[in-house]
């Protein structure tokens, strides 16, 4: 753990400010909590990914660069998605192969740049305190955090001390669940195929709550699990571990219509 | 084999229709899924053989051509003949013209992607050459008139109810019960008469090994040996990429093969061949006859699809694939499916012809994962989509939405607005229902999930307020 209280620049992403922001407040009260000074730069937007993973080298590359430039002065970068962090840790160093000077920043920049879980359980060796949530969850690893990231027991070992919950494995926690980005709808069926697996493997569980890091990938087992009917509510990891889960879960409004 | 790539949304639509798909498919890459695990469990040394097998494979393409000619040089002193071909035509050209030469009306097959990639049934049907698969799914498949649907496992498609059908249908004397022996049985009693009746076996061949001249075969139903070794002649079709620098390095390879393939931890039948039969043996072919086959083998070599050259076709990336689990194999349309087959489609054919297989995958890296020789896939499929961009393939309505996305995205007060626009929007759409069941220009989403509606106030909006938390 650093000795003085490090300064994060919080990386919202896009998902998480348009549509569950309470993510990111989870996000900012377990930083602070865990004893660092928390900003969060206004010249963000995306981290570039829809553009890289269809190819769109040039956009993606642009893109990277601004985040890069509105993020370099903080001692840490810290992104509540495996799937962001991924991308501007691991993947946005191939845009800069030939561009030495950029690839030296990039490299300074992807050190200190972290997924929120990891960073929390691994970095600032943050434990949880007075947190309780009432029900019996499963994990699922979202797979760019899991396979870039190598984020699998840092949730685990965060989410044991939430008081009153009960972790349940999930089997196939580290199969994909179809969402992929523009994939899901950019093959609608073979995506519907595989998050069928997937809700069929949580509703086996038994668990009435399912975990995740990443809220593209929770958008759609939530959507899936909205479809069925399954009685399981949904929210990113952030949102129990720092209490903030009594609201509706991610798909699931209090009050039916 | 006719190519179908570009027309993969219409074969997904076909195979999500077909009703036994899904039980067949998952019946095999279960069981081939969890023994694997099983069987790594207990390989302590795997994550070192893995890394060990990386290096080697790398370390013989880098020396290719020099492994190419050592191989040569020993397999022609052992008594083989050695033939170079470019081209599938070439390499079809020169195992008929060795069929005709010995007048061959029989041949027997031992399964080989290599064949199937070259063309070598439809090359011997042209030529009115009996053609008997003796691998027992390929077997099932020829009764059916179908492609292979997996590089290992050719039948993955069909459930053992259809195969029981399939045999009622062609078989002389079938057994007319689905139980896995008694079909077995059935195929044998079908097959054995035909190995011994072979004027020519054509096998391929899973190592080339260049110290020793030598290829080796890895099978589990000893059919490889029925037509290798009882026919006269033995034709070996095999691809360059095949080669190890000798026995040792090939025992790697052995250990690795099964276990990622099969989830075992060795073959039935590992055998070695070397040469044809010398005076004194018992058995063997009296000639030998091997056709290393390039097939832009070297123009990958000189790509950033290099690494695909490592490739020993154990088919675990697609036993763990999700969109491979979900449809099969047939709806990627050429001869490897798959993530591999993502990758060595519009490599061996063409980016074009490939149409949307190396966009058709989530990313989600379980392939590069459970390869045994730890081959970058999901890094190589995003190359081949920035070679789409490149050379203007990507569909017009992704360039465009994805110009006006880089175009907000690039400028952050825009962006804002546009986030703001898109949450009062869905919020207005989910209203009192608190999702969203149905939205315009979303319904490759909504189709098939609803979509959660976002909450009051982006994250920008109510921090710039001063919400901390």
């Amino acid at each position: 753990m650093p000795e003085t209280k490090p300064i994060v620049g919080f990386f919202v992403t896009c998902l998480v400010d348009a549509m569950r922001p309470s993510i990111g407040f989870a996000s900012l009260r377990l930083l602070e909590d865990a004893g660092c000074i928390v900003e969060v730069p206004t010249a963000q937007t995306c981290c570039g990914q829809p553009g890289f993973n269809s190819g769109a080298s040039d956009m993606a590359r642009d893109i990277v660069k601004q985040v890069i430039v509105a993020f370099e002065k903080f001692d840490y970068v810290v992104v509540p998605s495996g799937s962001c962090a991924g991308m501007l840790k691991v993947h946005a160093k191939d845009l800069f192969e030939d561009d030495p000077a950029w690839l030296a920043r990039h490299n300074a920049f992807a050190a200190k740049t972290h997924e929120i879980l990891s960073f929390l359980a691994d970095v600032m060796k943050y434990q949880p305190q007075g947190i309780s949530y009432d029900g019996v969850a499963t994990y699922h690893d979202a797979c760019s955090g899991l396979r870039e990231l190598g984020v699998h027991d840092q949730p685990r070992a965060l989410l044991e001390h939430v008081a009153g919950l009960k972790m349940v494995p999930l089997e196939g926690s580290d199969a994909c669940c179809g969402f992929g980005g523009t994939f899901c709808v950019k093959y609608p069926d073979i995506s519907n195929e595989i998050v069928e697996d997937k809700t069929r493997c949580i509703a086996h569980t038994g668990a009435d709550t399912l975990l995740a890091g990443d809220l593209g990938c929770l958008m759609n087992m939530a959507g899936k699990i909205s479809r069925e009917g399954r009685p399981v509510k949904v929210f990113h990891a952030v949102e129990v571990l720092a209490g903030m889960a009594e609201d509706d879960g991610i798909c699931q409004p209090a009050k039916e219509a | 084999m006719q190519q179908t790539s570009h027309k993969f949304k219409d074969n997904v639509k076909h195979a999500l229709k077909q009703p036994n798909l899904r039980t067949a498919i998952d019946r095999t890459t279960g069981l081939l899924t969890s023994r694997r695990r099983e069987t790594l469990a207990q390989y302590p040394e795997y994550a070192e053989a893995r890394a060990t097998a990386e290096r080697i494979k790398d370390h013989t393409l880098d020396y290719l051509d020099h492994y190419l000619e050592m191989f040569e040089k020993n397999a022609i002193a052992s008594g083989a003949k050695v033939y170079w071909a470019e081209t599938p035509k070439q390499a079809t050209d020169t195992i008929i013209d060795i069929c005709k030469s010995h007048d061959a009306k029989s041949v027997t097959r031992a399964k080989s992607m290599l064949g199937e990639e070259i063309g070598i049934g439809e090359a011997l049907a042209e030529a009115g050459i009996e053609r008997v698969e003796t691998d027992l799914a390929e077997h099932i498949i020829q009764l059916a008139d179908e492609p292979p649907s997996h590089i290992v496992v050719p039948a993955l498609h069909k459930t053992r109810e259809e195969v029981a059908e399939l045999f009622t249908e062609h078989h002389a004397d079938p057994h007319k019960t689905d139980d896995v022996a008694a079909l077995v049985e059935s195929a044998r009693r079908e097959l054995r008469p035909k190995y011994v009746g072979a004027d020519i076996g054509i096998s391929g061949a899973n190592f080339l090994i260049a110290d020793t001249g030598s290829i080796c075969t890895v099978t589990n139903e000893g059919n490889a040996e029925l037509t290798t070794t009882l026919p006269k002649v033995h034709i070996v079709n095999v691809g360059i990429d095949k080669l190890v620098p000798s026995m040792g390095h090939c025992a790697v390879f052995i250990r690795l093969l099964s276990r990622a393939a099969l989830g075992t931890e060795i073959s039935q039948y590992t055998t070695y061949y070397n040469g044809p039969k010398r005076s004194g043996d018992i058995d063997g072919p009296e000639e030998l006859h091997i056709v290393l086959v390039d097939n832009r083998r070297t123009e990958i070599f000189d790509s950033f699809m290099k690494p695909m050259l490592r490739c020993i076709r154990c088919g675990a990336c697609m036993n763990h694939c999700p969109v491979y689990n979900a449809v099969g194999g047939h709806p990627y349309g050429y001869v490897y499916p798959g993530p591999m087959g993502a990758i060595l489609t519009p490599a061996m054919t063409s980016l074009e012809e490939a149409g949307d297989l190396p966009n058709a995958c989530t990313l989600n890296g379980r392939c590069q994962e459970v390869c045994p020789v730890n081959i970058p896939l999901p890094d190589m499929m995003r190359r081949l989509r920035e070679e789409q961009w490149r050379r203007k393939l990507t569909p017009a309505s992704m360039r465009v939405g994805l110009g006006f996305w880089a175009f907000a995205v690039k400028r952050p007060w825009l962006y804002r607005l546009g986030t703001r626009f898109s949450v009062v929007m869905m919020r207005w759409v989910a209203r009192a229902k608190g999702k969203i069941t149905s939205l315009p220009g979303a319904g490759g989403w909504t189709r098939h999930r609803d979509l959660t509606a976002p909450q009051q106030g982006t994250f920008m909006d109510q921090y710039k307020r001063g919400r901390r938390s």
